[in-house]
């Protein structure tokens, strides 16, 4: 077999394939903790969260379910929530996500929207509560609604630079 | 996008055993990520050492970036500004008229003081002061309100310590890491500082919003005292913060206590001091009047 030069034909980089998904998410976990900016109240929409549900909107049964485990506790290292939070809640999104994928027969834009900005609502809900659980429940929740408003409009940004980081991924050598 | 061909990965056993196998993973992973992050509420202690760790990684790079960069102070405050610009300017202007008179009669009144403390040999001294560092970055996406500090054990940091800047009172230390160290910040909603009215001595607590606010209760009082402008420092109480630095300008009154600002924005400060924690042994190894500080707390 010839290894000097790319073939025709020839598939993408299988480590490259692998490693781009988990890549971008990991790095945006940990992007908020390198910007110089001490922030007064949850102001950046939960970047991390956002390309692992737009990765699996993006392609489904890409990552086993289990994924959010692993990639989940890296984003708890660096999100300031309880370690546990998001390995729990983002595993229950992408549970979520596969019963979604199979339930409705052909997903358009705006369901992927939709499903991305209800479970962005709901893992940064609940991942409040979980953080302050002495706290009013409205105020906790009161907190978070610009992020989840916020984070709901930039779903689609999201998308397309997935689509960016997949065009990227799949590109033959 | 089409949903995938088949729900069952054809006829192979081996196929159909490992998507049910990931499915067991990841429902059995959930709950124990859920029940650890219950246990990380109740002992938050044992998990802050993984957590610095892990924030060492990526601390060269916010130091990198805030060299470079310097540091962006709030982004919701930045746009509150350019919303009240026109009004602020205005009350600003008069502000500035009148501090500039006050400012005459002060500068005369302070040279006094010198004289009267150089006569007094009074020596304003600051022992308690442990390191200094700057705040490098912050949790921005979650509710919790942690920084991180530039310097860790490598200085001396410690867990429990408290943070405090130029204008007040900043957090208290949650863990030190070898050579970073996280601050949970005042306005956290699970930071809880006893303090009193600067002008009487009123004792209240000041508990985070969250938001960049502070909720101030009294503890025994049922009318509402509070009136705009009252400033709130520390007082002492219970240990960990020293008496009498400055913590939050009281904004506008609430049903049940008062609304206030912290002095010391941790957006805008430069460098932040780490203090030791006030404890009876350090009150008597300093040689200061320590009990009779937070004294007047008891006497509203």
């Amino acid at each position: 077999m010839n290894q000097k030069g790319p073939r025709l034909g020839e598939p993408a980089s299988l480590w490259r394939m692998r490693i781009v998904p988990i890549g971008t998410v990991m790095f945006a976990s940990a992007l908020p903790l390198m910007l110089p900016l001490i922030a007064n109240s949850p102001v950046l929409p939960p970047l991390g969260l956002l390309f692992f549900l737009c990765w699996q909107l993006l392609r489904a049964e890409m990552w086993p379910v289990w994924i959010g485990l692993p990639l989940g506790l890296w984003d708890d290292l660096f999100s300031g929530a309880p370690i546990g939070t998001a390995v729990g809640l983002w595993t229950l999104a992408s549970i979520a996500i596969a019963y979604s994928s199979q339930r409705i027969y052909w997903r358009g834009f705006f369901h992927d929207w939709a499903i991305a900005a209800l479970l962005v609502a709901i893992v940064q809900s609940l991942a409040a509560l979980i953080t302050h659980p002495h706290a009013d429940i409205g105020r906790v929740l009161g907190l978070v609604l610009p992020q989840i408003v916020i984070s709901a409009l930039l779903v689609p940004l999201f998308m397309r630079l997935t689509g960016k980081f997949d065009n990227f991924r799949l590109k033959r050598r | 996008m089409a949903r995938p061909a088949h729900r069952r990965p054809g006829q192979s056993r081996k196929a159909q055993y490992s998507l049910f196998a990931a499915y067991v993973i990841a429902v059995t992973g959930a709950v124990a990520g859920l029940l650890l992050a219950i246990l990380s509420v109740v002992d938050p202690v044992g998990f802050a050492q993984l957590r610095v760790a892990s924030q060492e990684i990526t601390a060269p790079i916010a130091r990198a970036s805030r060299s470079a960069i310097g540091s962006i102070s709030g982004i919701d405050d930045t746009v509150g500004a350019y919303v009240r610009a026109g009004t602020q300017n205005r009350r600003l202007r008069r502000e500035l008229a009148d501090t500039r008179r006050e400012l005459v009669a002060t500068s005369s009144l302070q040279e006094e003081n010198r004289q009267l403390k150089a006569l007094l040999r009074l020596q304003e001294t600051d022992k308690t002061a442990l390191a200094n560092g700057y705040l490098l970055t912050s949790t921005s996406t979650s509710s919790k309100r942690i920084a991180l500090l530039s310097i860790g054990r490598n200085l001396g940091v410690a867990a429990g310590q408290p943070v405090r800047g130029a204008d007040g009172l900043i957090g208290r230390v949650l863990g030190a890491g070898p050579s970073v160290s996280q601050v949970l910040l005042l306005t956290d909603v699970d930071n809880i500082v006893p303090i009193r009215r600067a002008r009487d001595g009123l004792p209240a607590l000041a508990s985070g919003r969250g938001n960049g606010d502070l909720d101030v209760r009294t503890l025994n009082i049922a009318n509402n005292p509070f009136k705009p402008g009252d400033i709130l420092v520390t007082s002492g109480t219970g240990g960990l913060y020293p008496p009498n630095i400055p913590v939050a300008i009281v904004v506008r009154r609430q049903d049940d206590g008062a609304l206030a600002r912290p002095l010391a924005d941790p957006g805008k400060v430069d460098a932040v001091s780490v203090l030791r924690p006030y404890t009876p042994d350090n009150i008597e190894a300093q040689g200061l009047p320590g009990p009779a500080a937070p004294a007047p707390a008891k006497a509203p």
